[in-house]
């Protein structure tokens, strides 16, 4: 199908942006890359009135040295920028492992990562590893600029603590300790389709200290497997399979929450292979 | 009404200025206002990869982007890279390799294949069935297209 009819600007620098997605009377939508908003509208589950369109927005784009040696990643920055970069590889290796899973070349010459944590797609990688990381999500509106631990960020399906009118600026990632170890996984039908379960994992050592098991595809948003990590921190990696059932698992077109259950062990096993 | 705007692009090296509805997607203006009929329509969803042209240098989906978005671009299609000749090698190996039957794929197969042997891709089966992953074809089981892939990679072809 075809967008619905619908307004569109593109303004040229982030304040003209901010304000008008603040403009209370019109359902504005931000368009970053499109790879998802884009097939939204196609099917018309999304018919924004006003499409603010971000492509002029250069100062959201660009990979930098974040304070105290992490990562900030402007939000309009293209899976394509970030497979290229040198800096991603060595201080966000999760994003990397991940990449070559998200959809297909043609996709992430588009796609942005402010753009697919904005959206909170549940089925989607980056959420995923925001949480896997404790990233820090940086929002802006007119009213001002705040950063939202990922923890916090993804409240429920394509639904973030984001107020209307904040737009996703940027990606805080921390710095890793020293012998901080990551590992990806996922299951999906073709190469490049949305997972049908997924798993990203980090900790520390060999001893898998104070680690994270964050999920996609398996609920209604990203989750973290808060007894599972408890488990495995104990050092008991069959306790962290067994443990899975405190996530609220949630059926798709693919698998109902029953075979969700099922893959989140498969997948994790052979992540936790893999760290 | 429909809403629209003026847009200046240039599309297989011509230039021009025209005024496109903002809701028009990019592969149905280059097929339907400019004529150029070798990319083809799909889905419209982004995941068969019969829209993939390049814009700017980047392989994309005709079908994920609006007309309006590409204001100022160049954009290639299938039918510049056969006039510049850059496609060549591979149409050459997917005629001998009989990389096509129906042909309705074919476009945006040979863009994305472009993207992968310009890319530097090694003739490894597995990279470019990946690369080629967001590309459907219902004809050929897709054996052919990646001897085709590989047999340019390997110097193979005389294009």
């Amino acid at each position: 199908m075809k967008a619905a009819d619908f307004a569109y600007e593109k303004p040229g620098n982030l304040a003209d942006a901010l304000a008008l997605l603040a403009d209370p009377d019109r359902d504005a939508s931000p368009l970053a890359g499109g790879q998802s908003l884009v097939p939204m509208m196609n099917f018309r589950m999304a018919m924004p009135d006003l499409l603010v369109d971000l492509g002029a927005l250069d100062e959201l784009r660009g990979i930098a040295p974040g304070a105290a040696g992490g990562l900030t990643i402007g939000a309009m920055t293209r899976y394509a920028d970030l497979e290229a970069s040198e800096l991603v590889a060595t201080h966000a290796p999760l994003i990397a492992m991940a990449l070559p899973h998200i959809a297909h070349a043609a996709i992430r010459y588009r796609g942005t990562i402010g753009g697919s944590v904005a959206l909170a797609d549940p089925a989607a990688e980056m959420p995923a590893l925001m949480l896997a990381m404790d990233a820090e999500i940086e929002a802006q509106s007119s009213q001002g600029s705040r950063r939202i631990r990922a923890a916090e960020f993804f409240t429920g399906i394509y639904d973030t603590a984001l107020a209307p009118g904040e737009l996703v600026t940027a990606i805080h990632i921390t710095a890793a300790p020293e012998g901080r170890r990551f590992a990806f996984y996922e299951l999906a039908r073709r190469h490049g389709d949305y997972a049908m379960a997924g798993v990203a994992v980090a900790a520390t050592g060999t001893n898998r200290a104070d680690p994270r098991i964050a999920f996609f595809s398996v609920s209604d948003r990203p989750v973290r497997a808060i007894r599972a990590e408890a488990a495995l921190q104990a050092g008991d990696a069959e306790d962290a399979m067994a443990a899975l059932d405190e996530i609220d698992f949630a059926g798709d077109l693919n698998a109902d929450a029953r075979t969700k259950r099922h893959l989140a062990g498969v997948v994790l096993k052979r992540a936790l292979g893999r760290l | 009404m429909a809403q629209t705007r003026m847009i200046r692009l240039t599309v297989n090296g011509e230039t021009g200025s025209y005024t496109v509805p903002v809701r028009q997607n990019l592969v149905d203006f280059i097929r339907n206002d400019l004529g150029l009929t070798g990319s083809h329509v799909g889905c419209e969803h982004g995941v068969c990869g019969a829209c993939s042209i390049e814009v700017n240098g980047d392989l994309v989906r005709g079908c994920l982007m609006f007309a309006v978005q590409a204001d100022g671009a160049e954009i290639t299609t299938i039918e510049g890279l056969a006039e510049s000749g850059r496609g060549a090698a591979l149409r050459a190996a997917f005629t001998a390799r009989n990389a096509l039957q129906c042909g309705y794929c074919t476009p945006g197969m040979l863009a994305t294949a472009l993207d992968y042997v310009e890319g530097g891709g090694a003739a490894d089966r597995d990279a470019i069935r990946a690369h080629l992953s967001g590309n459907y074809c219902r004809c050929t089981g897709y054996q052919s297209i990646v001897d085709a892939v590989c047999d340019v990679i390997e110097g193979r072809v005389e294009a």
